[in-house]
């Protein structure tokens, strides 16, 4: 009997656990979305800001997260998985790969405003590419890394040996097994840290703060080396500056929302290529 | 057809043409796992047209012995060979010889099924293409060929294009064996295929190994004896990393000459 008490109680438990996080994920829904959805129209999507950004839309800084996300994924992705190809595949077991594990597990626990400084240092200034798409994507991209190895060498693992070696038996090298059998096989975990990665891209702030945002700009950027807005530098500028609260503190709400949305959508994107590689794989 | 594809036939057509040849010679293997020895002064010939049973109880080195033939062993880190090991007469774990060639030349099937996460014709085109054919009519004459020969077209030839992987393990262990096939090698290599299925499937994939012999040498790892003595033609048996025994299979089951191999036939250990 006391059994059985025990196991109520630990059920109870996790439950409670399990709703209080539910909790706060509605929680957060509820009220980005009711404070946010005042002030969405389609002016709102479509438009620069006017007025001392008390009116218009942020038309210019959903653009440049869109970039930016994209720029990050674009440099990341193709870095994360070779390096992950190389730690799983090719590396021999010893100290210096351990190093190299070690390394890459730390850099995901680097605080995010350090990457800012870095990319100010190394990419505005040294390369010369100036507050910039390119050196905000790099930053971010370097931000993301650590997330696409880990998801990529989660993926790679996942892969049966059997299939390598079914693979070798053909005669075909290791490279064709890991280009033609092990790589498509892993991609749909590969790309759940594509998804995770956009979540972690788009939201950031402070890797864009010295290396590409913008406070304001009244058109769209021209090149990769323009400056652009991102909503969530837009979203701590409108509630950090400017003469009038309100109704900046209205449109804060308004961009939550809509980098809610954004990252929700990029993510939906990714998880319908995954599911469509899934299935052609193993339908 | 290009001219790899046609040394590729032309390998198979001389085969096909010789009887009681030595296919694979084996000579003085050592074999080390780390400092753990595996195997111990094995000599051993396989026959063309033949079927060689390795047979023996669990951890006597069987599996690791047929690895060795298409270099599979250095996949494992830490380990050492001694040995030739001849292939027509030539030694194939020489330095400059390529052991994805020598893969190709010599076929091999897993103990459990491990088709590729690719529909039935990729599964078996894929070795063509790694292989460097590109001609796509040829390579689809070649998928059919297969499936024929492993006996699976008539349960597959209207779903060519269904993952692998929804086939029974009875069907997928025959479509690892035709895309071995496809990549037309000389010899082909068994490594307990039967162990995951049931007897039905376990029949069907016998029939075809005989089928089989008559095209090329084959060697088959078991522990289960009643195949041995059902499909092959040669068997050794091994144990703790030794060939106590090599002979007729019938000889094998009926007069063995070492007690060791007497006891183990009898089901006294194992």
């Amino acid at each position: 009997m006391r059994k059985d008490i025990a196991q109520k109680i630990g059920f109870s438990f996790i439950s409670l656990c399990m709703f209080t996080t539910v909790l706060f994920l509605f929680a957060i829904i509820y009220f980005i979305g009711s404070r946010g959805i005042k002030v969405i129209s389609w002016e709102f999507l479509t438009q620069a800001p006017r007025n001392a950004m008390t009116a218009g839309g942020v038309a210019p800084a959903i653009v440049g997260t869109l970039y930016l996300t994209l720029g990050a994924v674009v440099f990341a992705l193709p870095l994360g998985v070779a390096c992950a190809i190389y730690l799983n595949e090719y590396s021999p077991k010893s100290y210096i790969v351990n190093i190299i594990r070690l390394s890459i597990n730390n850099l995901a626990g680097v605080p995010s405003v350090v990457f800012g400084l870095f990319g100010l240092a190394v990419f505005v200034k040294f390369f010369g590419f100036g507050v910039s798409i390119l050196s905000g994507s790099l930053a971010l991209g370097i931000l993301v890394l650590p997330v696409i190895i880990s998801a990529s060498q989660e993926a790679l693992l996942a892969v049966p040996y059997s299939l390598r070696e079914a693979s070798l038996a053909l005669g075909a090298t290791k490279w064709q097994t890991i280009r033609k059998i092990v790589l498509p096989a892993a991609l749909p975990g590969i790309l759940t840290g594509v998804i995770l990665s956009i979540g972690r891209v788009a939201g950031e702030t402070a890797p864009i703060l010295f290396t590409a945002a913008a406070f304001y700009l009244k058109g769209y950027p021209k090149s990769i080396f323009s400056e652009v807005m991102a909503l969530p530098y837009h979203i701590y500028a409108l509630m950090t500056e400017g003469a009038h609260p309100e109704q900046q503190t209205a449109i804060a709400y308004g961009c939550c929302l809509i980098l809610l949305c954004l990252v929700l959508f990029m993510s939906a994107i990714a998880i319908f290529i995954r599911q469509r590689q899934r299935s052609h794989y193993y339908g | 057809m290009d001219s790899k594809t046609l040394i590729m036939e032309d390998r198979q057509n001389c085969v096909c043409s010789q009887s009681d040849l030595v296919k694979i010679k084996a000579q003085d293997i050592n074999f080390f796992y780390g400092k753990q020895q595996a195997l111990k002064d094995i000599n051993l010939d396989v026959l063309s047209n033949k079927v060689t049973a390795i047979i023996g109880p669990s951890g006597c080195g069987k599996s690791t012995f047929i690895r060795l033939f298409n270099r599979m062993h250095e996949l494992v880190p830490n380990t050492t060979l001694t040995g030739r090991i001849y292939l027509d007469g030539q030694d194939i774990l020489g330095a400059c010889v390529d052991p994805a060639e020598i893969r190709r030349r010599i076929g091999m099937v897993f103990q459990k099924p491990n088709p590729f996460p690719k529909n039935i014709f990729e599964n078996i085109s894929y070795g063509l293409e790694v292989n460097g054919i590109k001609n796509k009519e040829f390579i689809e004459g070649r998928v059919i060929e297969s499936l024929k020969k492993a006996a699976l077209w008539d349960e597959v030839k209207d779903r060519l294009h269904d993952s692998a992987l929804n086939l029974s393990g009875g069907q997928q262990q025959r479509l690892c064996i035709a895309r071995c096939l496809a990549v037309k090698p000389e010899v082909l290599l068994f490594d307990e295929p039967c162990a995951s299925l049931d007897p039905i499937s376990t029949r069907k994939i016998e029939e075809l190994i005989l089928e089989l012999k008559k095209d090329y040498a084959i060697v088959i790892v078991t522990h289960n004896m009643q195949q041995a003595a059902r499909v092959s033609d040669y068997t050794g048996f091994f144990l703790l990393g030794e060939l106590i025994e090599f002979d007729k299979t019938e000889k094998i089951f009926k007069a063995p000459k070492n007690q060791k191999t007497e006891d183990y036939i009898t089901g006294r250990f194992g």
